[in-house]
């Protein structure tokens, strides 16, 4: 059976991740929670590209999804790299006592 | 032989070369050999080749030799052409000749300079500018020599530079010689524009066709040309260098600042006759500086206590002299009296190094006397220089010369009853300086002890410079007497033959003048230095003349005019112009940047989730007007 949800709502689903993958990186103290924030926004602009080529019959939407899987695959590798040196630095994952880099 | 003309420049050239790269590694013996030896040889070529040149003299008495071309610029090409004719020759024997007895004396004179090499590096370079200035055949490669010669006059007053005083008198002497130097290279540029060429034989040949006479833009270009000459040659208004030019050595007064570079701008003229003939404005301009130079330095040298002082405002008075030459149309006879000058003039400036050396620097007139029997070839060398300096009638060199220019002085084109007033007054001063510098160093009672006495390396060139300046006169004399005309003969191809007015008095009368006017000189000198010293000290009591001796002393107040008028108030407006309104815009807008970045780094305060949040709100505001649009 085929069941067919409309672009509108998908979008929608997407918009409502991105959004709270946005607010998760802001409020967020710790960096782990932030990196997994991080990911639900790249999951969420995935889900956007593969709504839209099946709206249009396109393979290019899922490949775009593809490559996003495979960045994000390094990302994550090379975040949580980064967050072993900070927490081995610093002892701690706290954003707020990460400023060093100030003007 | 005349092809080996360029040998005459090239060994000094040669010289400075290798005393300026490899001095410092050099012995002292062998900076000698290298620094006297390459004047001495260039002075041998100059003999042999003018020798050769005068025995077989080409039609046109010229003789040109193209070394190679400098640049060329469309159709104009500047050439390094060395030409010989007498005049250049004249001249390249002076500098080469008297070069080389003043390099000889300084081998001794400065031996115990620790700069010896820095020394003859800069005399030979010195040399080499100035023959350079004397046989180039074009305007462009002469202000190269000019420029060249006036670059060692500063190196070189300025020798002793560790003490403050010179390397002021260096600067005075550099900037006031620019001043004419400017309005010289306008006065080429000038030329230039108007003939299109800067080879001086061109300009010569073509004067008449190029410029009306007495147009107003020959006489602005003569005009421009004689500035030049006015400031190498320290004439008034631009005197005010050479008399602090002395801060050098001995041996550099006797060569720079009375023998050769500050002839220059009698050479120029001479050599840009074919210009200054055809105005007869310049040529007025020029005898009546010349006349005032000679009798305002001449009195001036009359009150001054430093013996190198005196002898530095003699050299003034007397190129005074070769300038009324000039403008009252002599040429021959500046150019006699130049040569005559060169001889005595760097007699007493080496005679007066070797006094003043061996009585331990001492400077001051009044604190040597009774030299006489203490430093005999010293004083009979000086006599003899004096001699001719006040032109002692029959017997000096000096007299010859100087009464020809008395005598054309009113006699010829250009002269008149008050030009010959104020020469025979300055012959009449020059005796009574002359007598009074002699009695104050070698007559009286000794004040000063005498040092070591000068060796022979620095007596030789004394006496035979000393016999120079008595004999050299003989080459040419009066056309009432002896009507030998030699040196005047020889010039004639180059210079014009002096134009003479009608109805001209007797000759006799004037060489019994100009000789009554230097025996009472002498007899001033003699009377109130030696025979009633006491009334010098009346004469001082007087108010009017105290103040007038102060005035005459100090250069009649040029020195203090000039600051007043030009060095003061350039030193206020560079002073006010220090924080000027262009400046405020640059510092301002450095300023403001310097704010802006201050306001921008607070953004940067370290923290991620700001940075985060500026991003999303750049990307809904990009987006809402992306949208309102």
């Amino acid at each position: 059976m085929k069941t067919t949800v409309s672009i509108e709502v998908v979008v929608l689903l997407a918009g409502l991740l991105f959004a709270l993958g946005i607010v998760g990186v802001i409020i967020r103290k710790n960096i782990i929670f932030m990196l997994l924030s991080v990911e639900i926004m790249l999951n969420a602009s995935g889900l956007a590209f593969v709504a839209a080529g099946s709206r249009w019959g396109q393979p290019d939407g899922q490949v775009m999804f593809v490559f996003i899987l495979a960045m994000a695959a390094a990302e994550v590798s090379i975040g949580l790299a980064l967050i072993l040196q900070i927490y081995h630095q610093h002892k701690s994952l706290d954003i707020d006592n990460l400023r060093e880099m100030n003007g | 032989m005349d092809k080996y003309l360029w040998l005459i420049p090239a060994l000094p050239l040669g010289g400075f070369l290798i005393l300026a790269l490899a001095g410092k590694q050099l012995t002292r013996a062998s900076v000698a050999i290298v620094g006297a030896g390459s004047i001495c040889l260039s002075a041998l070529v100059t003999i042999i080749v003018g020798g050769a040149f005068l025995a077989g003299m080409p039609a046109n008495a010229v003789y040109t030799q193209t070394l190679w071309t400098w640049f060329e610029v469309g159709e104009f090409s500047a050439k390094i052409t060395l030409t010989l004719d007498v005049l250049s020759l004249v001249f390249v024997f002076v500098i080469t000749f008297i070069g080389a007895l003043i390099h000889i004396y300084s081998t001794a004179f400065m031996e115990a300079d620790r700069d010896y090499a820095r020394f003859f590096a800069s005399m030979n370079l010195f040399v080499f500018s100035m023959l350079v200035l004397v046989l180039a055949d074009n305007l462009l490669l002469m202000y190269l020599g000019w420029e060249g010669v006036g670059l060692c006059s500063y190196l070189l007053i300025g020798f002793w530079y560790e003490q403050p005083a010179n390397g002021n008198a260096a600067r005075k002497a550099f900037t006031v010689t620019r001043i004419g130097d400017a309005a010289m290279a306008i006065g080429l540029f000038m030329v230039f524009q108007q003939a299109g060429t800067l080879v001086i034989s061109d300009i010569g040949a073509n004067a008449t066709t190029i410029w009306q006479p007495d147009s107003t833009v020959v006489t602005i270009t003569a005009l421009l040309l004689l500035a030049g000459g006015l400031g190498k040659s320290a004439q008034l208004p631009l005197q005010t260098w050479l008399p602090d030019a002395m801060a050098g050595p001995s041996p550099v007064s006797a060569l720079i600042h009375a023998a050769t570079m500050v002839t220059a701008g009698v050479y120029l003229v001479a050599r840009m006759h074919a210009i200054f003939a055809l105005s007869e404005t310049a040529r007025l301009v020029i005898a009546v500086i010349g006349a005032a130079t000679l009798l305002l330095a001449g009195l001036t040298a009359l009150t001054q206590y430093d013996i190198k002082r005196v002898l530095a405002y003699s050299t003034i008075s007397q190129i005074g002299y070769m300038f009324l030459a000039l403008g009252v149309g002599a040429w021959t006879a500046a150019i006699f009296h130049f040569m005559v000058h060169a001889f005595f003039k760097a007699l007493l400036f080496l005679a007066a190094g070797a006094i003043i050396e061996s009585l331990h620097h001492e400077h001051n007139m009044f604190k040597m006397g009774g030299l006489k029997d203490k430093m005999p070839v010293v004083f009979w060398t000086f006599l003899a220089g004096a001699l001719s300096l006040a032109a002692v009638p029959l017997i000096s060199a000096g007299f010859y010369s100087k009464d020809q220019i008395l005598w054309y002085s009113w006699t010829a084109n250009g002269g008149s009853p008050v030009l010959w007033m104020v020469a025979l007054s300055g012959a009449l001063i020059t005796a009574a300086y002359t007598t009074r510098m002699m009695i104050l160093t070698f007559w009286g009672e000794s004040h000063t002890p005498v040092g070591h006495l000068p060796g022979r390396r620095m007596t030789m060139p004394l006496v035979v410079l000393a016999v120079f300046s008595v004999f050299a006169g003989f080459i040419e004399l009066p056309h009432n007497f002896g009507h030998f005309t030699l040196f005047s003969d020889l010039l004639h191809p180059v210079l014009p033959e002096t134009v003479m007015r009608d109805n001209i008095p007797s000759e006799w009368l004037f060489q019994l003048l100009a000789a009554l006017a230097t025996l009472s000189g002498i007899f001033l000198g003699y009377h109130y230095y030696y025979q009633q010293p006491a009334r010098i000290e009346n004469l001082r009591r007087n108010g009017l003349l105290a103040s007038l001796h102060r005035f005459w002393f100090s250069g009649w107040g040029f020195d203090a005019l000039y600051d007043r008028v030009l060095v003061k108030p350039f030193i206020f407006i560079s002073k006010v112009n220090k924080s000027d309104v262009t400046d405020r815009l640059y510092t301002g807008i450095a300023a403001a940047t310097g704010e802006m970045y201050k306001l921008l780094s607070r953004t940067q305060s370290g923290s991620l989730r700001w940075y985060i949040m500026g991003l999303v709100v750049g990307a809904i505001l990009i987006l809402g007007i992306q949208i309102m649009l």
